[in-house]
């Protein structure tokens, strides 16, 4: 129920009603985008943005940046501990 | 597929695993019992399941699979409103698939179609909308349920049909809000509870400012967290480091998609149309104050229950239905007396058995047995590998 899959926006087709092509997986599908619609950017503008999708609506902006962060968290946590071990195998 | 592979990857998943062995343990050792951790939204516990999480994890964390599952509070009685509205001459009963199968207390919708009433499953409110356009000359219903993630869009297809001046579309409003619940869960007699992942679509419309209290007055650490496997296992790790440090902060491991303070647009659309409900009736629960909202005065030409006349009475459960003991963690859901025998998916009594997010199917489909939930384990490694 509170599920929802990224997808890209492709186009916009109803500047009026706030709709765009959206790819989900490569699924084309209209969504609305009007809850990522802020007042004072045009739809245009979110060409090629990847978006959250439930029911039909566009809920939230992928956040590239942070995506990026969290996963680096990963890696460096995985280095750590590759470090570790190296240090436990060298001092036995 | 984009955002989603990245989350998946097994060496991350490891290295995970590794962190969150140690630290349960050192905490263990401490609490001499398990650390318990409270999932609240029943997306969460669909993918905990789906990927076998919960196998891969050590004894010594015990997940709690919460209530934020809104197809399985729903109660009795609210189905029978269903059926009586969908059986109704000339209307059209539209619906998320999800609840085609939720038991009322003489049938589901599911029956009720098989009956003859015209029932229609969508995958959007808008697309209910679109039907109602089509036929000018039926009463459109759509069963709106939820919690914050879904209301929205809800809010915005009761907007579109008045400014389009579609009058026969009506919304049967089910949706629930989520604070409230969490409040209850809290508050229940005997709970033992270390800590929360945080519903991450709920908190992309609300924000994470609402879990406040959690911290402050519960002292429970919440992790808004994500749905792919990493996004999980990252989000347990986490609560554990605060958990081991003493501390209880609402921290959001979903960043890439809640923003802190919600959606705006989202908010707008929502207290326009909707207002809290004095209490609303939980499948198992019972009644939660401002639990649930409805159509505000504004919009109740678009309101179902003003349309139609609806029985709108409270049924008690099957008296062997544990469902609310599950719901609350008191008890796992291969405890409940009719599990797996009155109560299957096939034939479900308690609606935690319904949905692929109640915590009851999915242990009758990934863990029923000790060997299933050992060959679940080893092929989602493999999945994710
Ligand atoms: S087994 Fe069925 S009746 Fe028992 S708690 Fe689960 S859903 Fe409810």
């Amino acid at each position: 129920m509170c599920l929802g899959i990224p997808g890209k926006i492709i186009s916009i087709s109803d500047v009026e009603q706030q709709l765009g092509i959206v790819d989900v997986g490569g699924i084309q599908r209209v969504v609305n985008l009007s809850c990522i619609n802020e007042t004072d950017v045009e739809l245009e503008q979110h060409i090629d943005s990847w978006v959250l999708v439930h029911v039909g609506f566009a809920m939230s902006v992928i956040d590239e940046a942070e995506a990026h962060a969290t996963l680096k968290v990963l890696t460096e946590l995985g280095e750590m501990q590759e470090e570790l071990a190296a240090m436990q195998k060298g001092a036995s | 597929m984009k955002y989603v592979d990245e989350f998946r990857d097994p060496d991350k998943a490891r290295t995970l695993l590794k962190e969150i062995n140690q630290i349960a343990a050192d905490l263990t050792d401490k609490l001499k019992r398990p650390v318990y951790i409270m999932e609240v939204c029943g997306g969460h516990t669909h993918s905990i399941f789906r990927y076998g999480i919960e196998n891969m994890l050590p004894a010594s964390i015990e997940l709690i699979h919460g209530p934020g599952c809104p197809v399985c509070v729903l109660p009795m009685g609210r189905v029978d409103d269903c059926v009586a509205i969908a059986e109704q001459n000339n209307v059209i009963f539209t619906t998320f698939g999800d609840a085609m199968r939720v038991p009322g207390s003489k049938k589901s919708l599911l029956q009720s179609k098989a009956d003859g009433a015209d029932v229609r499953m969508v995958y959007s409110p808008l697309d209910a909308l679109s039907i109602a356009k089509k036929n000018p000359d039926k009463e459109v219903v759509f069963f709106g349920l939820g919690f914050e993630t879904t209301m929205p869009s809800t809010a915005l297809t009761v907007l579109k049909a008045e400014e389009q001046g579609i009058h026969n579309f009506s919304l049967f409003c089910n949706h629930i809000t989520i604070i409230p619940t969490i409040k209850a869960v809290l508050d229940s007699p005997g709970l033992q509870l270390d800590g929360f992942l945080g519903p991450g679509h709920v908190s992309m419309v609300i924000g994470n400012q609402p879990y406040d209290f959690i911290a402050e007055h519960y002292h429970r650490p919440v992790v808004v967290a994500g749905f792919e496997p990493l996004d999980i296992l990252q989000s347990l790790w986490m609560v554990l480091k605060q958990l081991t440090a003493g501390e209880a902060r609402i921290e959001n491991q979903y960043n890439r998609i809640v923003p802190d303070n919600g959606n705006a647009q989202a908010l707008k659309a929502i207290s326009q149309v909707f207002e809290l409900r004095e209490f609303f009736e939980w499948r198992g629960l019972g009644s939660i104050d401002h639990s649930g909202v409805q159509l505000t005065e504004a919009y109740a030409a678009f309101d179902a229950e003003k349309k139609f006349i609806v029985p709108a009475v409270t049924i008690a459960d099957p008296k062997s239905c544990q469902c609310g003991e599950v719901l609350k963690g008191a008890i796992k859901p291969w405890e409940c007396k009719v599990f797996g025998k009155a109560c299957t998916p096939e034939i479900p009594l308690g609606a935690l058995m319904v949905s692929s997010e109640g915590a009851c199917a999915a242990y009758y489909q990934f863990g029923g047995d000790r060997i299933d939930a050992i060959e679940v384990a080893e092929k989602t490694l493999e999945v994710i590998a």
